[in-house]
């Protein structure tokens, strides 16, 4: 869809509708770093958030910070928007990156044509009016 | 013996027409097809005491509003499951497990929907406690978790874009049979790689068409079954699986197999269950929501060996003629998306010679799979002797 068919009514981008799991996620992306929850009983790191280890089901955890360093799991680009809020943004790629820290989480890339498997990525940080997006971009080499 | 495998039949099933703009409500379309069902087995609908329905994003009509409007006053079992294309083989085994115990003798499944002018599924923001980390992303729709599955599918077995063209390709040859089908011009390779990309590596062909009707089928005894129109497609197994869930259904980020969804986790209990296994099948009814689902279905029930169902729909194997007739209707990629209850009934039309234009020549043996990732069911249905 070209910009020009987008009509100026078009609603805004949604805003992350974040709970009291997620809350120190969104609170950390917006000081431009990444921290996710690590399980205290079997260490492992989750995304999403949730309340309790999908792994061991324990409650107890801490957020630790991550380098924002992976590789991509797997990827898509996306050509039509299936909702309107989106239709400027198309074209765009979303990510599935598995991380340094052995968790794999998603996000956007800027440019369509350079994900690829087990490309090297990096975490960037889009600042929008009322949150911060976590997206990847190609790590230098 | 097994309390459940063999014990219960469907008896008939029915549909609607479908549409892109049904014009009616959804209640008027669950009623066609109900009543369609019950006209097959040669039932009638004040006979019905049971119903069970499946809906998304509350898109139906309850299951006690369809008996009101069929005359099936007095209910003894009834289902109303707020699940998408996991359902449809699993409401049949509710229905089936219903009649088994006793708590009713004749259970109708339905889905219905106004999914192409009133609901449609494919562009919701999913529901669900992840959808707060993808929606603002632009990561929105089924579609692009589907796609997603699929690229990591290419990644792992090696296989392209053409191979998912391929299962398109061969589903769309079943649907030009099909006078209800919504897609029937043949596709071709050519074709297919020209077509838009929705979200790559998916493209329009790869992806269901949405539609407005609606699909029902009759489960009874198979005793009461023997005594009614049809011949009885015998339940002889049905299974569920979720496995690697954590907050939805689109949040597939913790899964540690993207070559084996639900169905090679069901695929055991439900074979096992059947007595039978993938080599008895004569034809398969297979979920296909998109074209990299049906691969993972067709792979996790053993129809044919993993990272292989685009070669295996390229070589023919499950087109008109085959050795493995699969989505006779054109599936839901080509009839149109009664959200897998298409797939029932015409498992059941084919099992009772009804297939018409597109009747496979053996159908003892059938085997039915809902869903496409984190959980699904199956059953596995054989021509009464």
């Amino acid at each position: 869809m070209s910009p020009s068919a987008i009509p100026s009514t078009a609603p805004p981008l949604p805003v992350p509708e974040r709970d009291r799991d997620s809350a120190p996620f969104w609170d950390a992306l917006r000081e431009h770093r990444l921290r996710l929850q690590s399980c205290d009983a079997c260490e492992r790191v989750r995304f999403p958030a949730m309340s309790r280890c999908p792994y061991c089901v324990a409650p107890e955890h801490r957020w630790r910070e991550l380098s924002g360093r992976g590789r991509i799991y797997s990827w898509i680009v996306v050509r039509q928007a299936f909702r309107p809020e989106f239709a400027a943004e198309v074209p765009y790629a979303l990510v599935t990156v598995d991380l340094e820290e052995g968790v794999r989480v998603v996000g956007r890339m800027d440019d369509v044509d350079s994900p690829a498997f087990d490309l090297a990525v990096v975490a960037a940080y889009v600042d929008h009016p009322e949150w911060t997006e976590l997206r990847f971009e190609e790590m230098a080499a | 013996m097994d309390p459940f495998a063999g014990r219960t039949a469907i008896a008939g099933a029915g549909m609607t027409e479908l549409t892109r703009r049904s014009g009616r409500s959804v209640l008027s379309l669950a009623r066609e097809a109900a009543l369609a069902a019950c006209s097959a087995a040669g039932l009638e609908p004040t006979a019905v005491d049971g119903v069970v329905q499946y809906s998304m994003y509350d898109d139906s009509v309850q299951a006690e509003a369809l008996g009101a409007v069929i005359g099936a006053r007095d209910l003894s079992y009834v289902m109303d499951f707020a699940q998408g294309g996991q359902s449809a083989a699993h409401m049949v085994a509710h229905a089936a497990m219903a009649v088994a115990c006793g708590f009713a003798k004749n259970v109708l499944v339905f889905r219905a929907m106004n999914g192409r002018s009133g609901v449609r599924i494919g562009q919701r923001a999913a529901v669900g406690g992840g959808t707060e980390f993808r929606y603002p992303l632009g990561f929105v729709a089924y579609p692009q978790v589907a796609a997603m599955w699929a690229r990591r599918y290419m990644i792992e077995t090696g296989a392209t874009e053409l191979d998912f063209g391929a299962i398109a390709i061969a589903q769309r040859r079943w649907a030009e049979r099909n006078p209800r089908a919504v897609l029937r011009e043949p596709l071709t390779e050519e074709g297919y790689l020209a077509s838009r990309p929705v979200a790559e590596p998916f493209r329009l062909p790869d992806c269901t068409t949405e539609v407005d009707g609606a699909a029902a089928v009759l489960v009874t005894s198979v005793e009461r079954a023997r005594d009614l129109a049809l011949t009885p497609a015998v339940i002889s197994s049905a299974a569920w699986a979720t496995h690697g869930f954590d907050l939805d259904m689109g949040s597939s980020l913790r899964y540690d197999d993207y070559l084996r969804n639900f169905s090679g986790h069901l695929a055991g209990p439900l074979w096992k269950r059947a007595g039978l296994g993938p080599e008895d099948v004569d034809y398969a009814e297979v979920y296909d929501c998109f074209t990299g689902a049906l691969a993972l279905n067709m792979e996790g029930l053993g129809l044919c060996a993993p990272g292989t169902a685009g070669t295996f729909a390229r070589e023919g194997h499950t087109s008109p003629g085959g050795k493995l007739p699969t989505n006779t209707h054109g599936g839901l990629l080509a009839e149109g998306y009664v959200h897998g209850m298409n797939t029932v009934t015409e498992a059941v039309w084919q099992m009772q010679g009804l297939g018409g234009e597109r009747q496979v020549p053996k159908n003892d043996v059938a085997v039915v799979s809902s869903g496409a990732y984190l959980s699904g069911s199956a059953i596995v249905l054989t021509k009464d002797r």
